[in-house]
């Protein structure tokens, strides 16, 4: 068995494609109309064209909001990214006008720092110590 | 109140919260939690860290505030100054006035 998809919910899919590649760096993968304004919209790392999607799924269902709002209180992110050096990661965001709930602090192991995707959920990007 | 004061700075694992929030205020639950698995090894769920806050605010040493979604704890230390004042440290002469800085 393989992790071959994952999705984050987000309020608005165009207003997501936009984040997730323009600012991100991402690329699409798939975007297929599945009724209504909802699309099949996923992305991929320039990194890794075959690996782990990711689904930008529409927030329409009731729950999410409960579930989302409550995480994002709380300061929890939802899903996390590998990037080579989270400390350049974050200045180059933050010049984006990028919103960090976390700046970059070493957990350990790793160092980490949390942002505010702009759809409705915190992102933790991760760098491994060598 | 000395009572609430007391209470809280009486536990380690609140002393810890204190002193990662001292290196940075500003904090989400989450990064708390973070820091104190990850840099103390202390494995304790969030809701106990929640409850530890929770003491931390009534003693008023921690206060929260809401910015955009997120909810974020930040130290303040005026409280302690509380335990100085009751037991002030006697004038001792060996001690050197602080410089006074000249324009």
């Amino acid at each position: 068995m393989k992790i071959h998809l994952t999705s984050v919910f987000v309020d608005d899919q165009a207003k997501a494609e936009r984040f997730y590649t323009e600012v991100l760096g991402f690329v699409k993968k798939h975007d297929v109309p599945v009724g209504g304004k909802d699309r099949w919209l996923t992305v991929v790392s320039s990194e890794e064209p075959d690996g782990t999607e990711l689904l930008l799924e529409p927030a329409g269902h009731p729950a999410v909001a409960a579930y989302r709002d409550a995480l994002v209180e709380d300061g929890i992110p939802l899903a996390q990214f590998a990037v080579d050096d989270v400390k350049a990661e974050y200045r180059r965001l933050r010049g984006l006008g990028v919103q960090f709930t976390q700046e970059p602090v070493e957990m350990g192991p790793v160092t980490t720092a949390v942002f505010d995707d702009t759809c409705g959920n915190l992102i933790q990007i991760a760098t491994e110590a060598r | 109140m000395a009572d609430v004061l007391f209470k809280a700075l009486a536990d380690p694992t609140r002393r810890t919260i204190l002193d990662e929030l001292a290196e940075k205020s500003g904090q989400t639950l989450f990064e708390i939690c973070s820091r104190l698995s990850t840099r103390h090894r202390l494995g304790i769920s969030r809701q106990a860290v929640s409850q530890h806050l929770a003491v931390l605010e009534a003693a008023g040493l921690v206060e929260t505030r809401r910015e955009g979604r997120c909810k974020f704890h930040d130290l303040n230390t005026a409280p302690l100054r509380r335990i100085t004042e009751r037991w002030p440290t006697p004038d001792t002469p060996d001690t050197p006035e602080p410089e006074k800085s000249t324009p």
